[in-house]
């Protein structure tokens, strides 16, 4: 009996050392309302992968870890992901320091990395290597998506507002740089800084009126945005003033604010319910079935991520990292968002987001009036890019 | 800035310091009258607020506040009765460990029990809107909360000079032993107070859900503006609190208001040094009555017998053939327990043989990493120069920080470490230009020979062993035995003429170094740096990993790194709820082994 339960164990590991095996790392325990839908998107994935028989014959595996939201116990879950569980891939993380810290031990180790959601600039261009490639579409893009609306509205003054570290510093950098190339005569009365989850929005609400903006732009996310907007919504500041708020429509942040959803704010997210295309309704069915629940803007990033490395390996057909690299080099692959390819320039994918306003529809906040743009028309010159990014 | 704006700025900061003060008042009597450090604290407001949203769905916001107070108080004294109770007599500051493992557990139970998603409370029937004063509008909401931190102040003030149970907290927060020797039942006087507590954490919670979502990240950002106030109003004073609560929420929203925002990232820790520097025991507090009984009286640490020589070498000798056996991975991991286990040691020479806390002790070790990462980067030494001048930086800003601390005592001068490191942990996070800001420095790899993980190892076991070794022999030298006799009495020492302060000082200086060494073997293992490595959470896994270990043993600061190192890397590569797991282990070993585990090998001895 001893015998057969070790036979069948035995069978069982040789089974499993045929799969390839994705190594996943991500803050779960940071920032759980994002990543437990996008484990929830990997999961359907995955799934979906190995009913159609996996890629090379091989059933693909999915390694995840916590990665502690640190820099420093990231790199060392990589470390063990590479030397100890033999992935021959890396993909995830979410906070930028992470992607960027993750993403340059990936260069030392020579192991292809798909960054699925730090939104930093730097991971393709500053500081891009060889082995990198990211999903989403960066602070650059999503802020560029939403510059077309903010020209048309041809306010003078604007007032931003943004979490103090760096995706909120770029994004209004980015944000003052191309509203200034749109319409030149373009003013920015007010910059504010809070720190990350700790806003104090009274008095951040108070200096945006006394700066007495035309609109405003604003980075928030999560908790500091619904602050924001209870704040905002009981002084009167957004009554007559036009706000433009990336991230805001992304379900993980919008569905906490309900009553008090701000009408007719600009923003990027995704609006689950209404995109009628029929890869997007595939993905929606097939993720509902499965998890009885509906897709955030996470699911989308980790069913993608793993069909993107699964289409690199089928690519590729081998697992020699560097042939990998290649292979994702120009990658075209289908998304619920539609075609998408990942840049040989910059290793930057051109998934889109979706641009709209936000709305109450009852008790719930929804995006109204949205269209989708497409990551590849909203991403600097390559002359830019390549003096951004020397390898 | 108008005037109109100044006054509504003044109202935002009431209303702010309201907020602040509820959380504080209870923090400031716990400790006050138990002298815990109760790391939990934050966990309670943020299981008030979880409390109050889920309770205001069902029974309406005006009674879900005073049943989230209530129900909190319940948690309290669960928290007080069945787990601290039992540790009161173990050493200053293990009490910190417990309620560090236990805010741990609570946050996983808040997770597990309503999910991850924020969740915005309800507004406040019959003080939704807005009132209009100067030509802006006022929340209702922060009018009342401006009315109400100080009506619960005066209710707490009443409490404790008019009522009978006051008078006795009072006299026990003055001298415990007097007033237990005067038949004071402390049990259930320390029982009542941290009761008390923790409803005063849950009421401010619950409060606070008008006016943002209950999240999972609040805990810690409470417990570290909390202490801020206690400290800087002086603790244990309860009008105290409410001035320095005032005064930094009022600062918060002038520079908000003035233009400064960057500075709200960390305007509280530089009042609080201003606070400290010039007011050592706080705005209304007094100096301290010195602890008469620290734990177990401690015995004079005795050179180690011959048997310990023999284990360290055969432990050193097990560490250096094991990559002969061992493969990638448990060097990478053994690599990172080495480097804990060197700051960790170098923190418990000041704790330990010092006596002097330090909340801020990671300060040294982000400085030492980001020197080390800085002079690579910008290719101005190899990396070879970069790893033996980083702690250098580290040592400077030791030696400079430590002048101040060492003027000051106890809890004081731990907050002091803290305020300390905050800034240097802001000056990291904002100066984009020298230290890469909030995304850190990427790219700072040891020098090709030291690149093999085998190699790195070694480099690291033979620097660490040797910062240890030095630890110990210090110790035991005439400079640890003056340091240890500063501890046990300072007067004393005083009157033999060593000069304690100095004593301690350079104690501070060589523990900054030390650290500074392990920051840098840790920038060059992970091949990049950001903020965090000088920031509360690595302060607080240094202090509990000397705790974990054993503040009174020599070895434990190397198992309490080992193990705690080895824990998270075990339960969160196999667990869900991982942080609950392990903080239920360090619960375990904080009851069954209350001197850490560095004990249990002595008394194997």
């Amino acid at each position: 009996m001893r015998f057969l339960i070790l036979f069948a164990l035995f069978v069982a590991s040789s089974a499993f050392s045929q799969a390839i095996k994705i190594g996943e790392l991500n803050s779960y325990k940071v920032f759980p309302a994002f990543l437990d839908p996008y484990k929830k998107g990997m999961q359907l994935a995955l799934e979906e992968i190995n009913a159609a028989g996996g890629v090379l014959g091989r059933k693909l595996e999915l390694v995840t870890r916590d990665d502690g939201g640190n820099p420093g116990d990231a790199v060392r879950v990589a470390e063990e992901l590479i030397s100890r569980e033999n992935v021959a891939v890396l993909m995830g993380t979410f906070a930028s320091n992470v992607g960027l810290a993750v993403s340059n031990l990936a260069a030392q180790r020579k192991i292809l990395f798909v960054a699925s959601e730090p939104l930093t600039d730097k991971i393709v261009w500053e500081n891009g290597n060889r082995y990198t490639f990211r999903l989403r579409p960066s602070t650059y893009m999503q802020t560029a998506m939403l510059i077309p609306e903010a020209a048309k509205l041809k306010k003078k003054r604007w007032a931003i507002v943004y979490p103090n570290y760096e995706y909120g510093q770029s994004a209004a950098a980015s944000f003052k740089k191309l509203l200034k190339a749109a319409q030149p005569d373009v003013e920015f009365v007010a910059e504010l800084a809070s720190p990350l989850g700790k806003i104090d929005a009274g008095a951040v609400v108070q200096a945006l009126a006394d700066a007495k903006p035309d609109a405003i732009f604003s980075s928030l996310f999560a908790a500091d945005l619904q602050t924001f907007v209870r704040e905002g919504n009981t002084r009167g500041l957004f009554k007559s003033t036009p706000v433009f708020n990336l991230l805001a429509g992304e379900p993980e942040y919008l569905d906490t604010l309900k009553e008090e959803t701000p009408d007719g704010w600009w923003v990027t997210g995704y609006p689950w319910r209404e995109i009628n295309t029929p890869e997007h309704q595939r993905f929606l069915s097939a993720y509902q079935k499965r998890w009885n629940d509906y897709p955030r803007q996470g699911s989308v990033v980790g069913y993608v991520a793993v069909h993107a490395v699964a289409e690199a390996i089928k690519k590729a057909k081998t697992m020699d990292t560097e042939k990998l690299v290649e292979a994702m080099k120009g990658l075209q692959m289908g998304t619920p968002f539609g075609p998408i390819a990942w840049r040989a320039l910059d290793h930057q994918s051109t998934m889109g987001a979706y641009v709209g306003q936000l709305a109450r529809k009852g008790s719930q906040g929804a995006m109204v009036n949205w269209r989708f743009s497409d990551g590849a028309r909203f991403l600097p010159p390559d002359e830019e890019v390549k003096f951004l990014r020397r390898e | 800035m108008s005037w109109e704006s100044i006054l509504i700025q003044l109202l935002n900061g009431l209303a702010g310091a309201s907020s602040l003060f509820l959380v504080a008042a209870g923090l400031s009597l716990i400790f006050g009258v138990t002298r815990i450090v109760n790391f939990a604290h934050g966990s309670l407001y943020m299981l008030g607020m979880y409390l109050a949203v889920w309770l205001s769905g069902r029974v309406g916001f005006w009674v879900a506040v005073p049943l989230a107070a209530v129900s909190v108080g319940l948690v309290g004294f669960f928290i007080e009765f069945f787990l601290l109770k039992k540790i009161y007599k173990a050493p200053e500051l293990l009490q910190l460990l417990a309620t560090f493992a236990l805010a741990l557990v609570i946050k996983d139970a808040a997770l597990w029990a309503w999910g991850p998603e924020d969740m915005l409370g309800p507004r406040a029937p019959g003080f939704s809107g807005a009132v209009n004063i100067a030509g802006s509008a006022v929340p209702q909401y922060d009018l009342l909360l401006i009315l109400l931190g100080p009506l619960v102040l005066v209710f707490l003030q009443l409490v404790l000079s008019k009522t009978r149970w006051g008078i006795l907290v009072r006299a026990a927060s003055e001298d415990r032993e007097m007033a237990g020797a005067l038949g004071v039942n402390q049990r259930w006087l320390f029982t009542g107070v941290f009761v008390l507590g923790a409803l005063l954490a849950g009421l401010g919670g619950a409060l606070q859900i008008p006016r943002e979502p209950a999240s999972l990240n609040v805990d810690l950002r409470v417990i570290s503006d909390a202490f801020v106030v206690v400290v800087v109003g002086g603790l244990g004073s309860i009008p105290g609190a409410f001035l320095a609560a005032l005064l930094i929420a009022e600062a918060k929203a002038f520079c908000t208001g003035l233009g400064y925002s960057e500075a709200t990232l960390v305007i509280e820790f530089v009042i609080m040094a201003a606070v400290l520097v010039w007011r050592p025991w706080g705005l209304l507090g007094r100096a301290q009555a010195p602890a008469k009984n620290p734990g177990f009286a401690q015995a004079p640490a005795e050179f180690p017998a011959r048997k310990v020589f023999i284990a360290g070498a055969v432990l050193l000798a097990v560490l250096a053939l094991l990559p002969v056996a061992a493969g990638g991975y448990t060097l990478v991991l053994l690599t990172d327990m080495l480097v804990f286990a060197l700051f960790a040691t170098s923190l418990h020479f000041i704790m330990g043989p010092g006596g002097l806390y330090s909340f801020g002790h990671a300060a040294y070790f982000g400085i030492g990493a980001y020197a080390a990462g800085i002079l690579v980067l910008n290719k101005i030494t190899t990396m070879e120069f970069a790893l033996a001048l980083a702690p250098l930086a580290a040592g400077l800003g030791a030696l400079l920080f430590g002048w101040f601390c060492v003027r000051l005592s106890g809890v004081y001068s731990a907050m002091l470490t803290l305020a300390f490191a905050q800034i240097a942990w802001s000056a990291a996070f904002q100066w984009n230009a020298l230290t890469g800001g909030s995304n850190g420095m990427v790219g700072i790899w040891p020098a090709p020979w030291l690149a093999s993980k085998t190699a790195y190892y070694y480099l690291t076991l033979i620097l660490c062993a040797a910062a240890i070794s030095f630890f110990w022999r210090a110790i035991h030298s005439p400079f640890g035995y003056a340091l240890r006799a500063g501890r046990d009495s300072p007067q004393r020492a005083d009157a033999s003429g060593i000069d304690v302060r100095a004593v301690q000082w350079a104690a501070f200086t060589i523990a900054g170094l030390a650290a500074g060494v392990a920051g840098s073997l840790y920038a060059f293992s992970k091949g990049s740096i950001s903020p965090e490595s000088l920031g509360i959470q690595r302060s607080v896994d240094g202090l509990v990993m000397v705790m974990l270990g054993g503040i009174q043993t020599l070895t434990g600061p190397l198992w309490g790194a080992a193990l705690f190192t080895w824990l998270q890397d075990a339960t969160a590569r196999n667990l869900d709820y991982w942080r609950a797991v392990t903080g239920m282990v360090i619960l375990a070993l904080v009851l069954l082994l209350p001197n850490g585990i560095g004990s249990f090998f002595q008394k194997k001895k």
